[in-house]
């Protein structure tokens, strides 16, 4: 197994928001988390990727248990992760956001950094190449030099996504990467995450715009109330009748 | 063009200050400056952990008094030769930073400045009660001037204002460097968002943990400068207002600026003194300035200019690509 969760729990004091949860992320697919608001998606995420301690339950990456790990070693194996909100450095470009990306793949420390030693130098040259890397890769060259304030709401999403690409990933999380964003720009990201996942790069994205992720996806996995209700492909989740239900019974907007 | 500006700026400054006891050969105003001087070396500490790292620490003079009393008590009680103390004074510092810093930095935001808070309170405490050891309110006094390096005598004020210059030159060096360096990016995306600096592999604790010892460095260092330039010290120097004077240099200067710390501390304590027939009265002038300064320009002189300037650069490059599509 490449990445899974076995019977993964997550309670927040008496309230179960992740229940048992056996999930599987195929290697370079497209995989989605899909469920109506509360579900327990982003607090599922949030597991995977060492931010909260599950109750029970473990996380399996390339047969290592990983659920005890903080999430900077997690980020270490190859694991890289966006958030719901952007939470970039609105004061600085866009090019010196992405710097700090590569820092895990750096050994420079304090006192390189004082003397300025060979090492420091080289380092540094490798994370703005690799910075600079990552901007063609989500088609941000063109505001490379641009102030963070000064772009677009999906400029900061491909940003976000840049930052966690210059991680060098091999498995990438995306907490709703097109929330708040209209749907030219949506069809503009779908398409990045497309080229992502052909580049070897193994996707898990959480999403709320279903034309999209029925399009995009190789495999979906539904949540509701914490507790999983689908697992299977495109067409499959589909036709589900629990799937059906707890859509149309819970929220019709999704 | 910028970067020869910048060059340019720092010559005439770095000239400006080794000149002003030749222009102005006042003992008074020389000392004042010295005085300034050390402030901002503290200052350049509080800035590395509270505007580059995010964690407002309010123990600041805490640490600045025990580089002070590590010197003082070193050259007085244990008579140690007056360099290996000034050597030893901010590593003192460093290791009680470590102790305090493992545990402050469990807490976050305004949990971790009122727990700075309460420990910079019980260092205050600390030295003035342990009567054996610090002299308690009387303070301690005798304490040397920095001893002669080979044929150069420290011991004269203008001697001291040089000393003390060349301190704070390597000081400013040294945060300029790290803040440059990837260490210092690690730092500023922990401001950011500590939860997005961590799954991008960055440490929280570790680089925490550094920002917050290297801030006690620098306030070590600088207290063992004020113990050996002032020559007496006594527990006021840990009590909460310089810390809070300190904060206001910073808050004035521009929070997570290089050029904040000396621009604030200068200014301020330039003010003061020419505010000083005002007495304690002088807290009504600056305590509206430090409120108007957060509420209308958060970034301090330093980071309001250097907005602006940004802002301008763009509008500019803005311009330049219109009319390229225009013509």
């Amino acid at each position: 197994m490449y990445f899974e969760t076995r019977e993964l729990s997550k309670e927040f004091g008496g309230l179960t928001a992740v229940k048992e949860v056996d999930f599987a992320i195929e290697k370079g697919k497209i995989n989605a988390i899909i469920g109506p608001n509360g579900a327990g998606k982003s607090t599922f995420f949030n597991l995977i990727t060492g931010l909260h301690r599950p109750s029970s339950g473990e996380v399996f990456f390339k047969d290592q248990e990983i659920s005890h790990l903080s999430s900077n070693k997690i980020a270490e194996l190859g694991i890289a992760r966006t958030f719901q909100t952007t939470n970039l450095f609105e004061r600085a470009t866009v090019f010196d956001n992405v710097i700090v990306g590569h820092r895990l793949r750096t050994k420079t420390n304090l006192l390189d950094a004082i003397l300025r030693t060979k090492r420091c130098k080289q380092e540094e040259e490798q994370c703005k190449e690799k910075a600079w890397e990552v901007l063609q890769a989500t088609g941000l060259t063109h505001v490379a030099t641009k102030i963070v304030t000064n772009i677009s709401q999906e400029e900061k999403k491909r940003v976000a996504i840049a930052l966690a690409l210059a991680t060098d990933p091999e498995v990438l999380f995306l907490d709703e990467p097109t929330a708040g964003i209209n749907p030219d720009e949506t069809n503009g990201l779908a398409g990045l995450i497309t080229e992502l996942a052909q580049m070897g790069i193994t996707i898990c994205l959480i999403e709320h715009k279903m034309k999209m992720i029925m399009q995009m996806a190789d495999k979906i996995m539904v949540l509701n109330y914490g507790e999983k209700i689908a697992e299977g492909a495109p067409e499959e989740i589909n036709k589900n009748e629990e799937v059906i239900r707890a859509y149309l019974g819970g929220e019709a907007s999704a | 063009m910028a970067v020869v500006n910048k060059k340019g700026l720092l010559f005439v400054l770095i000239l400006l200050a080794i000149i002003f006891p030749l222009i102005v050969p006042n003992q008074y105003y020389i000392h004042i400056l010295t005085l300034a001087f050390i402030w901002t070396i503290a200052v350049y500490g509080l800035n590395l952990l509270s505007g580059y790292t995010g964690y407002l620490s309010l123990a600041h003079a805490g640490f600045f008094a025990i580089g002070a009393y590590s010197l003082g008590l070193l050259t007085v009680k244990v008579e140690l030769n007056y360099w290996l103390a000034f050597m030893l004074s901010p590593i003192i510092t460093c290791i009680i930073g470590v102790m305090i810093g493992l545990i402050a930095l469990r807490t976050k935001e305004h949990f971790f400045a009122i727990y700075t808070l309460c420990v910079g309170y019980i260092i205050y405490l600390i030295i003035d009660k342990w009567d054996s050891l610090t002299g308690g309110v009387r303070g301690l006094i005798g304490i040397p001037a920095p001893a002669d390096i080979g044929f150069i005598s420290l011991s004269t004020p203008l001697s001291q204002y040089y000393f003390v210059f060349i301190i704070l030159l390597l000081v400013i060096f040294t945060v300029y460097r790290i803040v440059h360096s990837l260490t210092g990016r690690s730092f500023t995306a922990i401001r950011n968002s500590e939860p997005l600096a961590q799954s991008l592999g960055i440490s929280p604790m570790r680089n925490k943990l550094t920002s917050f010892v290297l801030s006690t460095f620098y306030a070590g260092l600088a207290g063992a400068l004020y113990a050996s330039f002032i020559r007496f010290i006594g527990p006021e120097i840990a009590y909460t207002t310089i810390t809070f004077d300190l904060l206001t240099y910073m808050i004035v200067g521009g929070i997570g600026t290089l050029s904040g710390p000396l621009i604030g501390t200068l200014l301020i304590v330039w003010l003061s003194q020419n505010l000083q027939f005002l007495q304690d009265y002088r807290m009504l002038i600056f305590g509206p300035l430090l409120t108007l300064i957060i509420i209308f320009a958060p970034g301090g002189i330093s980071g309001t200019f250097l907005q602006w300037r940004a802002r301008r650069k763009e509008k500019q490059r803005i311009n330049m690509t219109t009319m390229k599509k225009q013509a």
